[in-house]
């Protein structure tokens, strides 16, 4: 087919429509391998918008490529939690045998290498993504062995040799990527009975299933620890012929993965949760937000929508009462993202899921009165949206009978980092950190980060603390670091992912992280003085008082956390002023510029000059 | 519907009716909350941030935010000016900022929100030094991305008022510019008589209109003569009047001063 051919079809199967941008971009890029100004201007003139929004689009997501790939284009995973497991020797391995650097592409076209924040594979790192293919356990050594089949064989097929556990072993998924549930818990990973949530919720009116969820006290397993009941009173309170339920599956938080693990063993039960929701607030239509990270999940996913929709529980008429003279109809809808951590947020992705640039919109109106479209919108997390089955099927006394009195139920646990069990724990709200470092075979744990990046990092001082949303609430990552880590080079990895994913929409978070980072490694390099603490406060603050989002309101936390849990560290390395001089002032670091500029070296600071 | 609403900000109490943002509620009592991204008839996007004021606790952007009856706003309280100032600076150290040699100079809102709050010389804050490549290629129009501060108000005139979309956001993060709708600014259907390319679009010295550089005497320019903010605190003052010696604040890296 002509590229031009290539693009006009991509466009039309989505009605021209540039809402659908996102599907249109990853149409014509499984095609043509990139996204170039050419295609974009054709693009344009077949959705009826302007070249440039395309390319707005373009380069917002890190998964569209503006540049051509090669074939076979490999995402290593560079959080912390890789690093720490080896990631940099993997690094190096790839670029060695393909002889490029990351971000660049090899001469005969056959390979691409990126880096990428966490792919949500933190309880087997290192990991990376080769086109769609997850690969996890990275080594050295299999690394090379990888770029050699691929080289003879140029064919994926042969790259995963063994699967992985339940249904990652499925005809439609058939991935190495393990499941790892280390413990089940009696909400989510119990033995379940099918569309028992979702018979009880269609034998109430809608009203009474939004009571008997507010009943059971269920808060939103996000992370705000927002009731999810009311943002669905608001939604079916607001007048509108259209209502939205989307479930976000962007599961970028660093260190989480259970959303990962729901979508491969309980895909089901997550269907049925936002079919309940949708009869809740009388919505006709869903959306599923997935992270392009998962598109291996993608085919699996689709095939579990088609046969819900024979059996009767999507589609037209799936509930007619004749006596009452009420219809209800709902579908969902996939949408792919395409590599942004901000899609999270929700506003965000809604921003994403029509087509545009991930950027959260202005809060108010909020989702629940003006989501998608404009449409009454319902945003849950996937955790939330699988809990809702079993809270109808098992009643709201069932459900507040687990946890504590202010948080209820169970919270699924992602855990990695060291630690001799890593994987995924389903426990009662309310449990303590030491009975998961127990639980986990946790070695010598000095520090653990809480809720991701965008948590808070711990120390033993606060390890007989509760996850809970009344003392530590948790998105459910729980990265646990050895006395062995380096404190501050975690908080950095996060400054950097923080820049990296920070959407640019406001001076705060777009600028203030940048110089955050700066801050921090001026005294990761010993040049820091005392003066530079109050700096890094300063600035943090203001980051999160005047930030536009959950991002710009959280990312200073890495810092600020680690300063107030581990001040010791921080003090270690500062220096004191010696005669008056300021402390930071290193005189080989600042002749570095000069002696490239100068292309020479100096007599006097150069002590090796005679032998160069 | 609006309806009669009350709110106060730094202890005054003002009778206003709702249906309005913060930013113009305060306005027509004449108070004046600074602002980068936002201008007169263009549709307010809460980017700049420079606007923050505190309503009830929670710091808010005063463009974007609708003002709600009984509100307990704070202004120019210590906290939300030094957030401003910061913002401000952050602004300046992120782009290349040299006013003694910018075509914008006392015409810029950038260095006169600087000289507003006092600002003259270089802070703490690291300089980012962006190198992006000028696009002279339209006749009458050039591009120097080096002094964008992100506003975004090229994109909305262009879009809302200019209908012509010549303009939009590229990238993101850190690395987030303004992109134009062809390879150059050439390649668009830019003119110089677009509303998106006058003076009252472009805040810094990005947008250049070739052929009028220093169309006005350094001294004699817009904050040259009044204070930013000016119009609004004090609306019935011809600007000769209120001749703001910007001369006495500390002469530093943003005098115009400077040889």
């Amino acid at each position: 087919m002509e590229e031009r051919e290539v693009i006009e079809t991509a466009c039309s199967r989505f009605d021209n429509d540039s809402r659908r941008m996102l599907d249109i971009l990853w149409d014509i890029q499984n095609t043509l391998g990139w996204i170039s100004p050419a295609t974009m201007r054709t693009i344009a003139k077949c959705t009826d918008t302007y070249r440039v929004e395309v390319e707005g689009v373009v380069t917002f997501y890190a998964f569209f490529m503006s540049q051509p790939q090669g074939e076979f284009v490999i995402h290593l995973c560079e959080d912390i939690i890789d690093r720490h497991a080896g990631m940099l020797a993997v690094l190096k391995s790839f670029e060695e045998s393909l002889n490029i650097k990351a971000g660049e592409t090899t001469k005969d076209g056959l390979f691409s290498l990126h880096l990428t924040s966490c792919i949500g594979m933190s309880d087997q790192a290192p990991a990376a993504l080769l086109n769609n293919t997850v690969i996890t356990h990275l080594t050295v050594n299999k690394a090379k062995i990888l770029i050699r089949t691929l080289k003879k064989t140029r064919n994926l097929a042969n790259v995963v040799k063994t699967l992985g556990d339940g249904n990652n072993h499925h005809d439609l998924i058939k991935s190495m990527v393990n499941n790892n549930i280390q413990l089940r818990g009696e909400v989510l990973l119990a033995d379940i009975n099918a569309n028992a949530g979702l018979n009880k919720a269609f034998s109430l009116l809608p009203e009474e299933v939004i009571v008997t969820v507010q009943a059971s006290n269920f808060l939103g397993r996000g992370g705000a620890g927002y009731s999810s009941a009311k943002k669905w009173l608001l939604a079916a309170a607001t007048e509108a012929d259209k209502r939205f339920v989307i479930c976000n599956a962007d599961e970028g938080e660093p260190g989480t993965f259970k959303d990962r693990v729901l979508l491969t063993e309980r895909a089901d039960l997550l269907f049925e949760g936002m079919t309940i929701v949708a009869y809740a607030i009388g919505s006709q239509h869903g959306i599923l937000y997935l992270r392009a990270e998962y598109r291996y999940l993608l085919p699996y996913l689709e095939e579990i929508l088609k046969k819900r929709r024979y059996e009767g529980l999507l589609g037209t008429d799936i509930l007619v009462d004749e006596t009452e003279n009420t219809r209800f109809s709902f579908d969902i809808r996939i949408q792919l993202g395409a590599g942004a951590y901000i899609c999270g947020e929700e506003t965000s992705l809604i921003n994403s899921c029509e087509g545009k640039r991930g950027e959260p919109k202005n809060k108010p109106p909020f989702p629940a009165e003006s989501g998608y479209l404009g449409y009454p919108t319902v945003v849950n997390n996937v955790e939330t949206f699988c809990n809702m089955p079993r809270i109808l099927d098992k009643g709201a006394e069932w459900f507040t009978s687990i946890g504590t009195a202010e948080s209820n139920g169970t919270k699924l646990l992602s855990v990695s980092g060291d630690c001799t069990r890593p994987g995924i724990y389903e426990l009662p709200m309310g449990v303590t950190l030491n009975e998961v470092l127990t639980l986990t075979g946790a070695k010598d744990p000095e520090a653990i980060q809480i809720g991701g990046a965008s948590g808070v990092m711990v120390g033993r001082s606060d390890f007989e603390r509760k996850l809970c949303f009344e003392d530590l609430p948790t998105a459910g990552a729980i990265m646990i670091f050895s006395n062995q880590r380096n404190i501050l080079e975690i908080a950095d990895y996060y400054m950097h992912f923080f820049i990296e994913e920070s959407c640019g929409y406001c001076t705060p978070c777009r600028v203030g992280n940048v110089f955050l980072k700066q801050g921090l490694e001026k005294i990761m390099q010993g040049q820091g003085e005392t003066s530079d603490l109050k700096y890094l406060q300063d600035l943090g603050k203001t980051i999160i008082q005047t930030s536009r989002c959950g991002l710009g309101h959280s990312s200073p936390n890495p810092i600020l956390s680690t300063m107030k849990n581990f001040p010791l560290v921080y003090a270690a390395l500062l220096k004191e002023h010696p005669d008056g001089r300021q402390a930071g002032f290193n005189i080989q670091h600042a002749l570095d510029e000069s002696r490239i500029i100068a292309k020479r070296r100096s007599i006097v600071y150069d002590p090796d000059i005679g032998g160069d | 519907m609006t309806k009669k609403i009350t709110f106060t900000i730094d202890g005054k109490t003002i009778d206003s009716k709702s249906g309005q943002s913060i930013m113009d509620a305060c306005e027509a009592q004449g108070i004046y909350i600074p602002r980068l991204c936002d201008s007169k008839g263009l549709v307010p996007q809460g980017s700049c941030r420079v606007c923050s004021v505190k309503v009830n606790g929670r710091v808010v952007a005063a463009c974007t935010q609708p003002v709600e009856d009984g509100a307990n706003i704070e202004h120019e309280t210590n906290e939300i000016q030094g957030y401003r100032k910061d913002l401000v600076r952050m602004l300046f150290h992120e782009g290349n900022h040299l006013c003694p040699i910018c075509e914008a100079s006392g015409r810029c809102e950038l260095q006169a929100m600087a000289y507003r709050f006092g600002i003259s010389q270089a802070t703490t804050y690291p300089y980012l030094q962006p190198v992006r490549p000028v696009d002279a290629s339209h006749p009458d129009i050039a591009l120097d991305n080096n002094r964008c501060i992100l506003c975004g108000r090229c994109i909305r005139a262009s879009r809302d008022v200019d209908g012509k979309n010549v303009f939009e956001y590229i990238g993101r993060g850190i690395h987030k510019r303004i992109g134009v709708n062809g390879d150059c600014l050439a390649d668009t259907n830019a003119e110089l008589s677009d509303y998106a390319m006058s003076h009252e679009v472009c805040p810094v010295g990005c947008i250049i209109r070739k052929g009028e550089g220093f169309f006005a005497p350094v001294g004699e320019r817009q904050y040259d003569m009044d204070k930013i903010g000016s119009s609004i605190e004090s609306p019935g003052n011809p600007s000769s009047d209120k001749l703001i010696k910007v001369h006495q604040i500390d002469p530093g890296c943003f005098n115009k001063d400077m040889p």
